[in-house]
């Protein structure tokens, strides 16, 4: 088979593959709606006290609280996704059986996260989004166009936050017990992407920093993409440049650590 | 046993504890951002929200010490281990309890302990006995709640195996919503958390005591002493629905 092809096939398979958690996503669907619910509400009463907080109006900000409930699975801000089979499979020594194929092992997985991002974008994310615009006044885009460049830049949101587990999977090489790294993972990803208060909210020199770290690529953009925060062309494109440049450092940084973490394999028994 | 394991991979250990501190005191710091903006969220001043925040934080943190285990029962629903915890001459639900008992989970107890105590040192308020019994009533009280909530969903789980997120809305969703004024939510919401889901006897109820501040959930008076007999009450009824989803388990295999 065709190179391209295989990476194609192992998209299509996990994409079918999270595609069986039918209860499973609809729990998920059911969490992602409450937290919702409770977070929509909160940002009503600091908006109602700071209109146009942010930079975002209330609707916009209602808006923000929603997409940042669809992207949460699909970007994997909590953790899990297709990586953590490779921290199982690091652990328990099957990862020596992968370094035998003839695929890389980056793309392989970045193929397999791939395909589970499709399909909780679509599983976990419409919903989600529906019911909030029932319930709340959203603003939500009219121009194809828009949701055109939000579906890149949350391609990409989901590359940078491959990129980023990608690491933490291989680190369980040394560390052997991943839990605790995960953990803090969950962490920076849901605060950092701006996943508890938007980022443009952070305060001073603080705000400006977290703007430019690679966990504003995971939420923030897309968000701020779908908000048409961005006026004009130019500043659509260095937002998703953004996301790409962070992208391209940490597969990078993946593939460097990758290289070093291959020689330490240690494959035991006779 | 797994306070041993815990501790065997001590880097591990430490990192997830502290990453609990972290990961709650992160939370905190999203709402003093909030504060920054603001004087008052829902008419509650930082250091009420830091009150109900440390208050049901230290419940939920008990409670996922305790009890967190349950959540981990469809999976063993799904790989049919539970058929070992059957065989054991002791409860069923102790042995999940216990089941990898997870010492880090301290680590937001710890960081709750703190966030209250700063809490309970920049209160204004008149303390009366009364007032300062309630504070250890609630937290305990709440931390049972919050366990019966987790029973629940562990028993849920032996019907529908792989919907332990279903859970999460109640827990984690739960626990999100105490963290605010109920002020903040819509009057469907607050009922919901009130008879629903009695989360609402965890912080809101007895902190509004504590607070001295009027009901804003349309409670009777005597609701405000009302926790202990609702943890109760919740303890007995996740102790019967986890003896009914247990009798309707069905092992996997053949």
């Amino acid at each position: 088979m065709h190179r391209g092809g295989v990476y194609f096939t192992v998209t299509a398979g996990s994409f079918r593959r999270y595609a069986t958690y039918r209860v499973a996503t609809a729990a998920g669907v059911f969490t992602n709606t409450v937290f919702g619910f409770v977070l929509a509400h909160t940002y009503l009463a600091l908006w109602s006290e700071r209109p146009r907080l942010g930079g975002y109006d209330q609707a916009e900000a209602l808006t923000f609280v929603w997409t940042g409930q669809a992207l949460l699975a699909a970007v994997a801000l909590m953790g899990g996704g297709a990586l953590e089979d490779l921290q199982a499979r690091i652990r328990s020594g099957d990862v020596a059986v992968d370094l035998y194929r003839p695929v890389d092992l980056q793309l392989w997985w970045l193929a397999a996260d791939l395909g589970r991002a499709a399909f909780q974008l679509v599983g976990r994310g419409v919903v989600p989004v529906a019911v909030g615009a029932l319930a709340f006044e959203l603003a939500l885009p009219s121009s194809p166009v828009t949701w055109l460049l939000f579906l890149v830049s949350t391609w990409l949101a989901v590359v940078v936050g491959f990129g980023l587990r990608y690491l933490l999977a291989l680190a369980t090489f040394w560390v052997m017990e991943g839990t605790g790294l995960n953990t803090l993972s969950t962490l920076l990803n849901t605060f950092f992407s701006g996943m508890l208060l938007p980022l443009t909210v952070f305060p001073g020199a603080f705000g400006e920093a977290v703007r430019t770290l690679p966990w504003a690529a995971m939420l923030q953009v897309p968000a701020d993409v779908l908000l048409e925060q961005h006026r004009g062309a130019a500043a659509v494109v260095s937002a998703l440049a953004f996301q790409a440049g962070w992208a391209v450092v940490v597969l990078a940084l993946g593939r460097a650590l990758q290289a070093v973490a291959i020689r330490k394999v240690v494959v035991q028994g006779g | 046993m797994w306070v041993r394991s815990a501790l065997a991979y001590r880097a591990s250990f430490l990192m997830m504890t502290l990453g609990g501190i972290a990961m709650t005191a992160l939370d905190f710091v999203a709402i003093v951002i909030m504060f920054t903006h603001i004087e008052e969220l829902g008419g509650f001043s930082l250091p009420e929200v830091a009150f109900l925040y440390g208050a049901s934080s230290a419940s939920f943190g008990l409670a996922d010490l305790l009890a967190g285990s349950f959540g981990r029962v469809g999976g063993r629903v799904r790989d049919g281990t539970v058929d070992v915890l059957l065989v054991r001459p002791v409860p069923v639900s102790a042995q999940v309890a216990a089941d990898r008992f997870a010492l880090h989970r301290v680590g937001r107890l710890i960081q709750a302990g703190l966030l209250l105590g700063w809490a309970l040192w920049h209160l204004d308020v008149a303390w009366t006995p009364g007032r300062v019994l309630m504070v250890p009533v609630m937290v305990v009280s709440g931390a049972l709640i919050f366990a019966a909530v987790l029973a629940v969903g562990g028993a849920f789980q032996f019907w529908a195996r792989d919907a332990s997120e279903v859970q999460n809305a109640f827990t984690y969703g739960g626990q999100t919503m105490l963290q605010y004024p109920p002020t903040v939510f819509g009057r469907e919401l607050v009922r919901g958390a009130t008879f629903v889901v009695p989360l609402a006897f965890v912080n809101w109820v007895p902190a509004l005591y504590v607070l001295g501040r009027g009901d804003v959930l349309g409670l009777p008076w005597w609701a405000d002493f009302a926790s202990p007999a609702v943890a109760l009450v919740s303890v007995a009824v996740a102790g019967l629905v986890w003896r009914a989803g247990l009798r309707g388990y069905v092992s996997t295999g053949s």
